[in-house]
């Protein structure tokens, strides 16, 4: 089928629109066309509540597709009702007041956010509902902060009017460890700012020293500087020392040791020679040195916290609540901490399972997408058993739990993957390797310049030493590495690649296997229409109409693929759980599924059994009318990125859970040779090990639960957009734009970031071992040791800067 | 110049009072977006917002503006 040529674009979402399956609204006073009734409907909202210039706003088009999206909101309607019960409020709403009838705060996290727009969209469109006095959406982790009057409008009601603007809000609480990094994160912003102010105070009380001043200024001004220096160290420098002593006692010489050496010493000198009246003080540089170093950290810091954004709740695939059956038949909801072995749940179709267990009653079928990666949902019937986290398709279930918490399939996978990110192999980093050189080299080197002084009876011996580790230390290694790095993941995160490690860009060059997951990370992960074969006198399109209107109510992924078609009149639909659909046109039974379910009287032979997919049948009650073929369609690029990769000398590799055929059918389109189907959490990660044992370094590309433990245990894991959460916290990088060819612009970047690490270190290494001699000989005075490493900085950090010009995503691969 | 031992504390004392109050904004959460509120200052309605016709919750689909 190709019904996607060029046409108009969809106003709302921007998807391309055809002649015969358009619907349109008006906007401004314009008739602005619209691909599916999901973007009708969500634009008619906007504009109906006043919104439109959202429209104007924007800089990016809406990230969740709405035929996606009124899928889910079919089934959340009712479950949004679950939002205004007390045992799920308790974890989310708090009552400022301390009772029902005052102001409540509740945090929702909001899915679908492309742009700033979307913040204003959201908040404005929040404040107009009824008791809200404010609603504050941060842009950087997507929470939402609604003020209430708590009696005036319900939660589910608030919930309801972002699902109308085309978002997912789910409420969000804390974990404990998510307080931690706040906590962190507010301490790191105080000590940078201390560090900062210090600084600025303390230079400027530097000039007229290094100028020159009179003799009975000059006590008190390096008492004032002094004054400035010692919370700067004591607070903002704090860090550096814990981590020097963990370091010193387990027998690891990393950069935080001379560094915590030199704060103190400088320190503890400039101290000494204020209350002596000595020759030099050095509270200036013992500050710009910790200001410095504390910029970088927070960098990184901020870096790795954004990952984290979805609230690294590991559990969120589990519903909060759930209906329980009581012993009389009454169901009641509880709280999903309060799900007991053995007890009797209902689980309503659309909604997620909340722990392991069986089936008692019903049919249904079930989407184990997430912790599997078959996209298909699994037909379960009575006494099949049902894991924790996945979603109930179709019709109601009666399940019985067979296990809660610590013994459920998802934590299993949760403990594979704490042992398998125990037992990652510790990247031997460029800037560690040397530093320990060079920090044991610049301690000797110090102490023997101090020592010769000394024997000499040179009285300033300690203050030539210090200035050999002052002289040396802040550019060489601190500057260096530290400005490339930023530099590069500033670029990199401009270009759609989220870094949060820091070993990432120093480990990106030495790849020599990239593994990629199947579904949701070479393919899309939702099936799309392929091919239709009309058998009667009806064509294509009409075929397509049937269809749409058959699935038009439909949950099941399948009705997915037919969101975007205009339907034609189907009434009474029927499904039947795992066969297929049913339903009344002009009198005839349409029949949708599974060919033997719609044609049952003869088997009917498929029109082309090597085509990658399923084929489905539709057929009337008279006769078959046609074929259709879903696949999972392979995402844009999937082949470029795949040949750029072997282009590099980079084996590719293809380990997906799905047992199917189709993994060959992908490996093959896209010319990987290395495939191995049907493997579990397990297997994958043994997989990577026995490369990794054989000398490669593996980089891991995924996106489920199932390939949690992989991405915790390759040496660097990357995570694709629409990932699980659980696998976007355990992954080193993530992609933010859902282009995987970003993944060839990152190892460009990388290999560019590594030759201009070695430029800055070379240069760093010149320029200390020309400073070194001479400040050893005592030649140095304070002026110049200033000029030359403010220089050399410079010079550092622009050449670090140059990483900012890293190719474009589409120029670098085509 | 003996006005230094007077501005020089006095300019200790002021910078002081300037870390308490960056403090205080860490501490109010003021530093927690870095991203929003750059967006949102353009955003600030620069036309007269056409007020929703009705303020409840009711959003009838409508083809009309």
């Amino acid at each position: 089928m190709n019904a996607h040529s060029a046409q108009e674009r969809c106003f709302h979402c921007g998807e391309a629109t055809t002649e015969g399956e358009r619907w349109s609204t008006l906007v401004d006073g314009q008739r602005q066309p619209m691909c599916c009734p999901g973007c009708k409907a969500i634009a008619e909202t906007i504009v109906a509540s006043g919104l439109k210039d959202y429209y104007r706003h924007r800089t990016e088009l809406p990230e969740l597709s709405p035929a996606e999206l009124e899928d889910s909101d079919l089934s959340a309607r009712e479950s949004l009702t679950l939002y205004d019960s007390e045992a799920l409020q308790r974890r989310f709403v708090a009552h400022l007041s301390g009772n029902q009838q005052g102001e409540a705060e509740a945090t929702f996290i909001i899915d679908g956010i492309s742009c700033a727009a979307c913040a204003w969209l959201i908040e404005h469109r929040v404040g107009q509902l009824p008791g809200v006095k404010n609603a504050v959406l941060n842009l950087s982790n997507h929470r939402l902060v609604v003020r209430w009057q708590f009696d005036q409008i319900a939660v589910s009601s608030i919930a309801e009017a972002i699902y109308r603007l085309g978002y997912k809000a789910s409420p969000f609480s804390a974990t404990e460890q998510e307080e931690q990094r706040h906590r962190e994160g507010k301490l790191a912003i105080r000590r940078l700012a201390v560090a900062g102010i210090g600084t600025m105070q303390v230079m400027m009380m530097a000039v007229p020293l290094y100028v020159g001043m009179a003799e009975q200024y000059e006590f008190f001004m390096r008492l004032a500087s002094m004054v400035m220096t010692l919370p700067v160290v004591m607070f903002s420098a704090r860090p550096f020392f814990t981590a020097a002593l963990r370091d010193l006692r387990t027998r690891h010489l990393t950069m935080d040791v001379p560094v915590s050496l030199a704060i103190v010493l400088a320190f503890c000198s400039s101290i000494w020679s204020t209350l002596n009246q000595g020759i030099e003080v050095y509270f200036d540089s013992v500050c710009m040195f910790t200001f410095f170093l504390l910029l970088g950290r927070f960098l990184e810091m901020r870096a790795r916290h954004r990952m984290g954004k979805a609230g690294n709740n590991l559990l969120t695939l589990l519903p909060n609540i759930a209906l329980k059956v009581g012993d009389d038949g009454v169901e009641h909801v509880i709280a999903s901490e309060d799900i007991r072995i053995g007890d009797v749940l209902r689980l309503k179709p659309g909604h997620a399972i909340p722990a392991d267990g069986v089936v008692m009653e019903g049919r249904s079928s079930v989407d184990e997408a997430a912790l599997t990666g078959e996209y298909l949902p699994i037909s379960k019937k009575a006494g099949d058993r049902l894991i924790g986290g996945t979603f109930n398709v179709e019709s109601p279930l009666l399940m019985k739990v067979t296990a809660t918490g610590a013994e459920a399939q998802l934590s299993t996978i949760m403990r594979l993957m704490d042992r398998a990110q125990q037992e990652k192999p510790r990247a031997a980093l460029l800037a560690d390797k040397i530093a320990s050189h060079f920090v044991a080299a610049v301690l000797i080197i110090s102490s023997s310049v101090f020592t010769f002084w000394w024997l000499q009876g040179n009285e300033h011996a300690f203050f030539i030493a210090l200035s050999v580790l002052v002289v040396t230390c802040p550019c060489a290694l601190s500057l260096a590495t530290p400005t490339a790095l930023t530099a590069a993941t500033a670029a990199l995160r401009e270009r759609g690649l989220l870094i949060s490690k820091g070993h990432v860009l120093e480990v990106l060059p030495q790849i020599n296997r990239v593994v990629f997951d199947k579904t949701g990370t070479l393919t899309q992960g939702k099936l799309t229409l392929e091919q239709v074969e009309p058998l009667a006198d009806l064509d294509a399109t009409q075929v397509l109409a049937l269809i749409a209107g058959l699935e038009k109510h439909s949950t099941h992924p399948i009705a997915r693929a037919f969101r975007a078609i205009k339907s034609a009149a189907v009434e009474n639909t029927e499904q039947t759980a795992g066969q297929g659909i049913s339903g009344q046109w002009n009198g005839l039974t349409l029949r949708f599924g599974r060919a033997d379910y719609a044609w049952p009287a003869a088997p009917l032979a498929e029109p082309d059994s090597n085509a990658a997919g399923q084929w489905l049948l539709l057929a009337s009650d008279q006769q078959p009318l046609a074929w259709v073929r879903l696949n999972d369609s392979l995402r844009r690029n999937a082949a470029s990125i795949v040949s750029g990769l072997q282009q590099r000398g980079i084996a590719v590799s293809l380990l997906t859970g799905d047992p199917g055929a189709s993994g060959q059918v992908v490996a093959d389109a896209l010319g990987i040779t290395d495939l191995q189907t049907g493997v579990s959490p397990e297997q994958k990660l043994a997989a990577v090990r026995a490369w990794q044992q054989a000398g490669e370094r593996v980089m891991m590309v995924g996106d489920g639960i199932n390939d949690v433990p992989v991405l915790a245990g390759a040496d660097i894991a990357l995570a694709v957009n629409e990932a699980t959460d659980l696998a976007k916290t355990n992954a080193d990088v993530m992609l933010t734009n859902g282009r995987l060819e970003t993944l060839l612009t990152a190892l460009d970047g990388a290999t560019k970031t590594r030759r201009i690490i070695a430029q800055n270190i070379g240069w760093a290494l010149l320029y200390n071992l020309i400073a070194l001699p001479v400040a050893a000989a005592g030649f140095v005075p304070p002026w110049a040791a200033a000029i030359g490493m403010s220089f050399s900085s410079l010079l550092v950090v622009t050449n670090a800067l140059r990483l900012n010009r890293l190719p474009a995503p589409d120029s670098s691969e085509v | 110049m003996d006005i230094i031992y007077i501005l020089v504390p006095l300019s200790l004392l002021l910078i002081g009072i300037a870390v308490l109050i960056f403090f205080w904004a860490v501490k109010s959460g003021q530093f927690e977006d870095m991203e929003s509120p750059a967006h949102r200052i353009l955003f600030d309605d620069d036309e007269p917002v056409s007020r929703p016709r009705n303020d409840t919750q009711d959003d009838k689909p409508s083809d009309k503006p």
